[in-house]
């Protein structure tokens, strides 16, 4: 199954795992000591981030970061906004509509 | 022409959650089928030059409507719609998925409710859409309703002028 954005932000921890990162990139370890959860479970999170790509790795030594992917996070606006037109025409459809069945009564 | 209605838009990213509330200037009972009735349900929820197609609608508690988008093309894009609960007049609530045109659901869906509310004969409708994915928002727009948009709004602002030059 394809993941989407919306997936990444339907768990609270990867929500704090997106507002701990957003600040600055940081290493699994780093991130598992914000959390009372085991270091497996903060893997498995940052794997569906990844995978959703909301979040990239960056290996800087022996270590890997995870940052944010900010653009990622942008597309979800520009998706909502056409979601939105569709909604406005829809309406504006039904003004139509409405006001013909109100002529038609008279 | 409707420029005084309400319109909001609002989305809880984090709950996957769709606001939608709008106004309309007719009595509610009106509004109400409008929603609710195949008939008039197929004279606006697709976006020109797409047209709605109900195959059939069993509008009560665990009946469904299954339609089908069709666009300029002869192309059909189909879904079911299952009431899940029905307050007439007041409130209804159903689980909206793609399916194929044998009646096949894609699931996940979305859950969707709708309140209706009247006041000095404007009726406002509230839409709470539930579960929504970025995944269905995308399907919606391959569908090509993005061209369509900026045909329908021609057609409507033709219609308004023709409406007001009366």
């Amino acid at each position: 199954m394809r993941r989407d954005v919306f997936q990444a932000i339907a768990d609270p921890t990867r929500r704090a795992i997106i507002t701990l990162i957003a600040l600055q990139s940081m290493t699994p370890n780093a991130l598992a000591e914000h959390f009372d959860t085991t270091r497996q479970a903060v893997s498995k999170h940052l794997r569906i981030l990844t995978e959703c790509e909301i979040v990239k790795q960056e290996h800087q030594g022996r270590e890997i970061y995870y940052k944010l992917e900010i653009e990622k996070m942008k597309e979800i606006d520009k998706w909502l906004n056409q979601f939105r037109k569709i909604w406005e025409i829809q309406f504006n459809q039904l003004d139509t509509v409405l006001s013909t069945i109100k002529k038609n009564k008279k | 022409m409707n420029t005084n209605l309400l319109f909001d838009f609002t989305v809880d990213k984090i709950t996957k959650t769709v606001f939608i509330d709008r106004e309309f200037a007719a009595e509610l009972s009106l509004v109400w089928d409008a929603f609710t009735k195949p008939e008039i349900l197929d004279q606006w929820v697709a976006p020109k030059p797409w047209r709605s197609k109900t195959k059939y609608m069993n509008f009560k508690v665990g009946g469904r409507r299954f339609y089908a988008m069709v666009s300029p093309e002869g192309l059909e894009r189909w879904s079911i719609q299952e009431y899940t609960s029905i307050t007439p007049k007041t409130n209804f609530k159903m689980y909206n998925t793609f399916a194929d045109k044998d009646e096949n659901p894609e699931l996940p869906g979305s859950e969707w409710e709708y309140n209706f509310s009247e006041q000095n004969g404007i009726t406002k409708v509230s839409i709470i859409i539930k579960n929504e994915s970025l995944d269905r928002l995308e399907k919606m727009i391959e569908m090509g309703f993005v061209e369509g948009f900026k045909m329908s709004i021609n057609n409507l602002d033709n219609l308004l002028t023709t409406l007001s030059n009366n």
